[in-house]
């Protein structure tokens, strides 16, 4: 008996599945366009955009629809509003162009914005010349997958390629995002995810923080960005096996992180950035497996950071390895590979018999006189560093690696 | 017998000292020109300035009648051997000539008297600075004479010279002079100037003291030895 | 002028010190390229070695070789050749001589373990540092009579250009920190051919440091290839206008 309730409950379900329809939309047809679709459907309905050009003035999205594009289709709004805004729960969005966005100080126009939804998915989109690229706020469990957004390319007009404001428990994932102002953006965004996503030139950050807890983001790259990622005023902040690459310039940064606790960096790889990690105002700090290659500063750790954990990593043909603006007496350093190290291995355990300390001398000079950073590498500079390693003084005691390896981690 | 070269009112400074005051004479060619003075008197100086090496600080030179200030081209047709011969170390004797025979492009046949005479060809492989002074002697003397020099300038020929390679090297001076060559040799050697001079000029703290043929100078004078003409004239001057 | 050098430079291949030399060059390249897994860190001790030896021997053994060469040099003033041509004649012949030394001995090793853009800057900066140097050990051997003045004028140089010079130029950055010193610092840079030769391979290593760096004329400098340009161009200028200098002293000099 109750399995053919079972069956019979199926069987209904069923039925009311079949009762969805597949509307189309294409040019001069009943369905000119989105908006007309969207009048039409019902919810769990499924619209499909046969390939062609519309115009979109923010096109509302009020019904729980799967809405894809075939071939991809263009919303364009031309600059006068925004493209499309879900506002329903449920909604699947997937396979658009979406171009043109108005700009403005007033508001964040954006290519397709979500306001107060949960269980959205935005994938395979191409966002082209938009202020913001993919806006959401108020929302939670949404997904934000495979899509690319390219901004307006203008400092002045660039918005966030994907933003999101007071949100949890959302996904970001394989997004492409480049000539915006933040790449990818978190205010007030809690237990969320940033996965394998590229983030490059961008005018500001690649990836920026505000505000945001127990968030995680993985193997992502940040290339060539004003910053690769800022981190400010967050909490217990997850960083794996990023790759933070040519972030070049003054106050740029690899990785930036501004008052901000309990946070691991772990695996990732630094390589080529002015600064790798500048680190000002944090607290219980992991960093730990990373990698460090031909950076001008791997790290600057301002003095008023404290508990930081820096292990295992391995610093290579950096011009400077760590400096620092005072003290670092409350950090920890231990079993890094430091390429400049000159100790010696007596016992050949692989850790060398004396500490290393990775601020120089000549790094403790470029503190006071940036200008001398023209007398890198001179005979004069190796020499004070020489003599400095010989008779430490200057440079603050507590830096220092008591295990430095022989030899770098091997990843 | 023809003006070679002609110096008019040389005047040389070397630091505070005056090497060369006022210094005009001419050379002519078929003579052999025995420079004397005591050391200091500025007789490699005044060799020194007609070859271009030091260049004075006043007055003319001329070879041939044409200035020569700065020019190069009439070294051609003159033959120097240095006081002292120093050549790259590692050079060998054979490379030596080539070379010389290479920058100056000469297409007259090279005379090769001296050098056969003091049998040069045999040490051809030996590098310059394993040499003896007196060998080096020879090559400097081989060298002057191999472009057949219309003037050759000897400077102490015959010092460091053995007096077999010293009597040839004066056979071949006399032999040049009858060849119609201007020969001007500076040399401490008394017996020697009178052997083959023509010619005495006697410098003395950068002057011209006398400028004469050895034939004048002993009918003035009514010596024969050339030092004792010189200690004549000179004690002469002085009372 | 080209007889002359090739005389000259089948006259040096046969020395002993030049041959030293070049062994010396090459043994340092490659036992630091052989103990050191990380070529790039191997590049950066052959810098800091190459900019103190090089420029040593470069001064001090065509210094030396030009007082040797005197009596040959008179020599030939008394031949039928231009003053002019002897000196740039032996110009080209010991500088020649000095930089195969260095490419065989630096180049060839740096070719073979880490050929990079990296290594093709430390050549050509090396390069051009044995040329700049021994176009000022001919200024300073036409400056001076003889051979210990002249050697002692020479080892001067050196000690200036490539010790105590960055010390100076770091004094001076202590007292004058107040003040904007970009410009003045390009040009202490430009005064001194080692200098120059190090921000070249700095330029290659350690651009992202120097990217770091705020001030607008660095940044310009740094970047683009402004200060690759001008550090050639101005060694270029330290290896010809010594010898220029030289040429105009050696036209009056009494030999």
């Amino acid at each position: 008996m109750k399995r053919i309730s079972l069956i019979c409950l199926f069987a209904v379900a069923v039925t009311v599945a079949s009762h969805a329809r597949t509307l189309v939309v294409a040019v001069d047809t009943a369905l000119p366009d989105l908006k007309a679709a969207v009048a039409e459907a019902a919810d769990g309905d499924t619209i499909k955009v046969k390939k062609g050009y519309y115009y979109s003035y923010n096109t509302l999205i009020t019904k729980r629809l799967t809405i894809i594009g075939d071939g991809y289709p263009v919303l364009d709004a031309n600059y006068k509003e925004e493209v499309v805004t879900i506002l329903t729960n449920g909604v699947t969005f997937s396979g658009f162009v979406l171009k043109n966005s108005k700009t403005g100080s007033m508001r964040d126009y954006a290519g397709i914005r979500l306001h107060k939804v949960h269980n959205v998915t935005i994938s395979n989109n191409r966002l082209i010349n938009n202020f913001f690229g993919i806006y959401l706020s108020d929302c939670d469990h949404v997904s934000v997958i495979g899509n690319t957004t390219s901004g307006t390319g203008t400092e002045l007009t660039a918005g966030n390629g994907i933003h999101a404001w007071q949100c949890h428990d959302v996904i970001i994932m394989n997004n492409y995002s480049t000539r915006h102002r933040d790449g990818i953006y978190f205010e007030f965004v809690k237990k969320s995810r940033i996965i394998s996503n590229t983030s490059e030139r961008n005018f500001r950050y690649g990836l920026h923080f505000m505000f945001s807890d127990d968030d995680l983001y993985q193997k992502n790259t940040f290339r060539n960005n004003g910053s690769g990622v800022a981190v400010m005023y967050s909490k217990r902040i997850r960083m794996f096996d990023n790759l933070f690459i040519e972030n070049w310039g003054s106050s740029i940064y690899g990785l930036l992180l501004k008052d901000i606790t309990r946070s691991q960096i772990v695996g990732n790889r630094f390589v080529r950035n002015t600064t790798g990690i500048y680190m000002e105002g944090c607290n219980l700090m992991t960093a730990n497996n990373n990698t460090f290659i031909n950076n001008g500063w791997a790290m600057r750790i301002l003095a008023n950071c404290e508990n930081g954990t820096f292990e295992r990593n391995n610093f290579e043909s950096n011009s400077f390895d760590v400096t620092t603006n005072g003290l670092l007496n409350l950090n920890k350093f231990d079993q890094n590979y430091w390429d400049k190290y000159e100790g010696y291995d007596l016992n050949k355990d692989g850790t060398g018999d004396v500490p290393y300390r990775p601020v120089s001398l000549y790094a403790q000079i470029m503190e006071q006189i940036p200008q001398s950073v023209m007398l890198m590498r001179s005979f004069m500079v190796n020499l004070l560093d020489k003599v400095e390693r010989a008779i430490p003084s200057l440079t603050p005691e507590s830096v220092k690696d008591i295990n430095p390896k022989m030899k770098p981690w091997t990843r | 017998m023809d003006t070679l070269i002609e110096l008019s009112h040389i005047k040389k400074t070397f630091g505070k000292l005056q090497v060369l005051k006022d210094i005009s004479c001419h050379f002519e060619s078929g003579n052999i020109v025995s420079v004397l003075g005591p050391n200091a008197s500025g007789k490699t100086t005044m060799i020194k300035s007609i070859l271009g090496m030091v260049i004075p600080d006043e007055g003319d030179i001329r070879f041939c009648g044409a200035r020569v200030n700065k020019t190069f081209d009439y070294k051609k047709y003159i033959g120097y051997m240095p006081q002292i011969g120093r050549y790259p170390d590692n050079m060998k004797i054979g490379q030596l000539f080539d070379m010389m025979l290479d920058i100056r492009n000469c297409n007259k046949i090279p005379d090769t008297d001296l050098i056969e005479a003091y049998r040069l060809k045999s040490m051809y492989h030996k590098p310059m600075r394993t040499l003896s002074g007196g060998t080096r002697q020879k090559v400097s003397a081989a060298l002057a004479f191999m472009f057949n020099p219309d003037v050759l300038i000897l400077d102490e020929p015959t010092a460091g010279l053995d007096p077999f390679a010293t009597e040839i090297l004066k056979q071949k001076i006399l032999a040049e002079k009858a060849n119609n060559r201007l020969v001007i040799i500076t040399s401490h050697i008394l017996s020697e100037s009178e052997e083959l001079a023509d010619t005495v000029m006697y410098l003395y703290e950068g002057k011209i003291k006398f400028y004469e043929p050895l034939a004048a100078l002993q009918m003035e004078t009514g010596e024969q030895k050339l030092g004792k003409i010189l200690t004549r004239l000179l004690t002469e001057e002085h009372v | 002028m080209f007889k002359i050098a090739k005389y000259i430079i089948l006259d040096i291949i046969r020395s002993k010190v030049l041959i030293a030399y070049t062994l010396l060059l090459a043994t340092i390249c490659t036992v630091i390229f052989l103990s050191d897994s990380d070529v790039i860190k191997g590049l950066v001790s052959i810098t800091t070695i190459v900019m103190i030896i090089v420029p040593l021997v470069s001064i001090i053994y065509a210094t030396t070789y030009y007082f040797n060469a005197a009596e040959f040099t008179e020599l030939l003033v008394s031949q039928p050749i231009k003053r002019r041509d002897i000196l740039l004649g032996e110009y080209l012949g010991i500088s020649s001589s000095i930089l195969g030394a260095f490419v065989l001995g630096v180049c060839l090793p740096v070719a073979l373990f880490a050929l990079s853009a990296t290594g093709i800057t430390l050549m050509v900066a090396g390069g051009l540092v044995t040329l700049s140097f021994t176009s000022l050990a001919f200024w300073a051997s036409t400056k001076t009579r003889d051979k210990s003045k002249g050697i002692g004028l020479a080892l001067m140089i050196w000690f200036y250009a490539a010790i105590i010079y960055d010390a100076l130029v770091l004094l001076f950055l202590f007292t004058f920190s107040d003040y904007p010193l970009e410009k003045a610092m390009i040009v202490l840079t430009a005064l001194n051919p080692v200098d120059l030769a190090r921000i070249m391979i700095l330029l290659k290593l350690d651009i992202s440091a120097l990217m770091g760096y705020t001030g607008a004329l660095y940044r310009q400098f740094f970047g683009s290839g402004t200060g690759i340009a001008f550090s050639v161009s101005m060694l270029f200028i330290w290896s010809v206008l010594p010898v220029l200098l030289a040429l105009k002293i050696f036209s009056k000099k009494d030999l």
